[in-house]
């Protein structure tokens, strides 16, 4: 059985487009759409979950042959909850008003499917510089799909991205979208998007292998 | 496209023993707690200083003039000294209310935080209030989560916030429509957010009856 | 003290949604399936563990927390894992035929982000005892609300002609959306009238 040879650039590169962890393989909804209802907002959670991330990555694969089977999800979420709280306390330390603003979403992040998905689909499964490149692309990933949405949620319905103002002040601010009911509805709208984009690529993908054989038959 | 000969013989499999399991989950779990408590540790006098900052801040806003405050609480008849928010004072019963003076130690006002709730979710309010006078002084919106652009104008209204500067307490504190304010008790509303700005007027007039009477026999 | 109880839990449960207004318990949500019955038994199971983890994080809060506070989360995951197991195992040796309807949805119950939510908020507002048991019934009822009618909703999904770019999870989020937009009629409901 030939081992697959996986690169480390490979990893780095699928968590942020391919196997992004939001916008294509939809996990880890829970904080995305609670905080980004502005960009800072999002920005903070993502790069929050992107130290969780690495961090325990890095341990559960650097613990890999040491941890027993039948207690690793366990241990996975000692190590989890772990990295959070120091996250938790460091937000609250450096940034105050962040963390009044994420709230009990910050220790919401230990359940974020994300992380305990990618310790036992990947991290302890591969080595140690494997499993960071994994960790980095899909947090990377997660923060650029957090970062999309809090930044047009926050332009739509308010007028503002990172609270400077765009549109002058006769913008109307569509204020739907700051709201809860925005969240849903702009999550929605881009992987709307992005399925009307995948479709298009597949139809074409199709027509194209059917080129040669229609050219053969011809 | 398989190159080795070898054949993979599957050796007996050993059950990890349960002493080793609970082994470690123990070791999982001390070096955890040892890095939380480690940033705890480092992280505590930043936090502490942080709410201690907002605090004296928000104090000294909604009592103009004053520069030192002091925490007390209520207990049985009278005023007893409280503990800072933050601290774990031994003791000293949780700070109900601060006491704001100037400079010169000269008693102003106080600070009382009260909550009620709003349109949407909680309002937390920080109010000034004046025994000298009978009269509040100022407000501060610490936490609400009314509709933006209308019910959470509560805490950006200019002309919202003007009607707190000297705002009587007797008989009660009224709401009017804006623009319809004639006596010193009435607080003129913020048009389009009646309902937040009627919830507002409740948390100060609760205030006003829980603490008029108890502040001014102990000033 | 009633109103504000009254408060609490209609709060959680229709002004404040804990899926439609705090996105929590999104994965069972989006998972469930079109059976009504299934729904509303898996909302009346998240229900009682909630109210099992409001009084522990209680507890917790009250007695342990105060002397190492960085030890929240990790607590109140221990306890919620261990809530869990207490109940599959009472509801096993109580009631087969429960068990045997709620099956996979009690595993599932510990990953779900609104049991752990609700233990956070709790305890970051203060509640006490009663306080905490009447958020807890409240969100739960909350929570077997949107299931209830997601699970509806999914019906006519189904039947429908939905066009291939939306089909998935991005008609889901539409339409919880905007169920999220008439739950926030709720707003005002006890208000300050």
């Amino acid at each position: 059985m030939k081992a697959r040879e996986l690169s480390v650039r490979e990893e780095l590169l699928k968590g942020l487009w391919r196997e992004n962890p939001v916008l294509v393989q939809v996990l880890g909804m829970c904080p995305s759409l609670a905080v980004t209802n502005t960009a800072p907002n999002a920005l903070a959670m993502g790069v929050a979950t992107f130290f969780v991330l690495v961090g325990s990555s890095f341990l559960v694969s650097s613990l890999r042959k040491v941890i027993p089977k039948p207690v690793r999800i366990s241990t996975y979420i000692v190590i989890i909850a772990t990295f959070v709280t120091i996250a938790d306390l460091l937000l609250q330390a450096f940034v105050p008003d962040i963390h009044k603003e994420l709230g009990a979403f910050i220790s919401l992040i230990v359940v974020n499917c994300v992380i305990l998905g990618r310790q036992e689909a990947f991290a302890s499964r591969h080595g140690i510089r494997l499993a960071v490149a994994d960790a980095v692309g899909m947090g990377a990933g997660f923060t650029f799909a957090l970062f999309l949405l809090g930044a047009t949620r926050e332009i739509l319905g308010n007028g503002t991205l990172f609270g400077v103002s765009l549109f002058g002040p006769n913008f109307e601010p569509w204020v739907v979208m700051i709201l809860p009911p925005g969240g849903f509805l702009m999550l929605g709208a881009i992987l709307l998007v992005f399925g009307a984009w995948k479709a298009r690529a597949a139809a074409r993908a199709k027509a194209a292998a059917a080129e040669p054989l229609r050219k053969a038959a011809a | 496209m398989s190159t080795g000969s070898s054949v993979i013989v599957p050796g007996p499999t050993r059950e990890p023993g349960s002493l080793k399991l609970v082994a470690t989950l123990v070791v999982a779990g001390v070096l955890s707690g040892a890095g939380l408590v480690a940033t705890y540790d480092a992280t505590l006098p930043i936090v502490q200083a942080n709410q201690a900052r907002a605090l004296r801040e928000a104090v000294f806003l909604v009592v103009p003039g004053s520069t030192k405050l002091e925490p007390f609480a209520w207990q049985g008849d009278r005023l007893v000294a409280a503990a800072e928010p933050g601290t774990n004072a031994s003791g000293a019963p949780p700070a109900e209310v601060f006491a704001a003076r100037d400079d010169a130690g000269t008693l102003l006002g106080y600070a009382i935080p009260a909550d009620g709730a709003g349109f949407q979710d909680t309002i937390r309010l920080l109010v000034g209030y004046e025994p000298a006078g009978r009269r509040i002084v100022g407000v501060k919106v610490l936490e609400s989560r009314e509709t933006p652009g209308l019910g959470d104008k509560i805490a950006k209204d200019a002309q919202f916030a003007a009607n707190f500067e000297a705002l009587a307490i007797d008989p009660e504190v009224v709401l009017v429509k804006r623009g319809e304010k004639t006596a010193p008790n009435q607080v003129d509303a913020i048009t389009g957010a009646t309902i937040s700005s009627r919830a507002v007027v409740k948390i100060l007039d609760a205030v006003a009856r829980t603490w008029a009477s108890r502040l001014e026999s102990a000033s | 003290m009633s109103g504000h109880l009254l408060w609490i839990f209609l709060g959680a449960m229709v002004v404040n949604n804990f899926t439609l207004s705090y996105f929590l318990g999104l994965c069972p949500f989006f998972g469930v399936s079109g059976r009504l019955d299934t729904a509303f038994r898996l909302g009346l199971a998240n229900i009682f563990v909630l109210v099992i983890t409001s009084a522990c994080a209680w507890a917790l809060d009250r007695f342990i927390l105060p002397y190492a506070p960085y030890l929240k989360l990790i607590s109140f995951i221990l306890v919620i894992a261990s809530v869990v197991q207490f109940v599959e195992m009472a509801i096993k040796k109580l009631s087969p035929a429960l068990f045997r309807a709620l099956g996979i949805f009690l595993p599932l119950i510990t990953t779900n982000c609104a049991i752990l939510g609700l233990a956070l908020f709790q305890t970051n507002r203060g509640y006490g005892f009663l306080e905490g048991i009447v958020f807890a019934i409240g969100a739960g009822a909350g929570l077997t609300l949107a299931l209830v009618l997601m699970a509806g909703i999914r019906v006519e999904v189904e039947l429908s002609d939905v066009p291939a770019a939306a089909r998935g999870t991005a008609i889901q989020l539409l339409i919880a959306g905007i169920l999220s937009l008439a739950f926030m009629g709720f707003a005002g409901l006890l208000g300050a009238g």
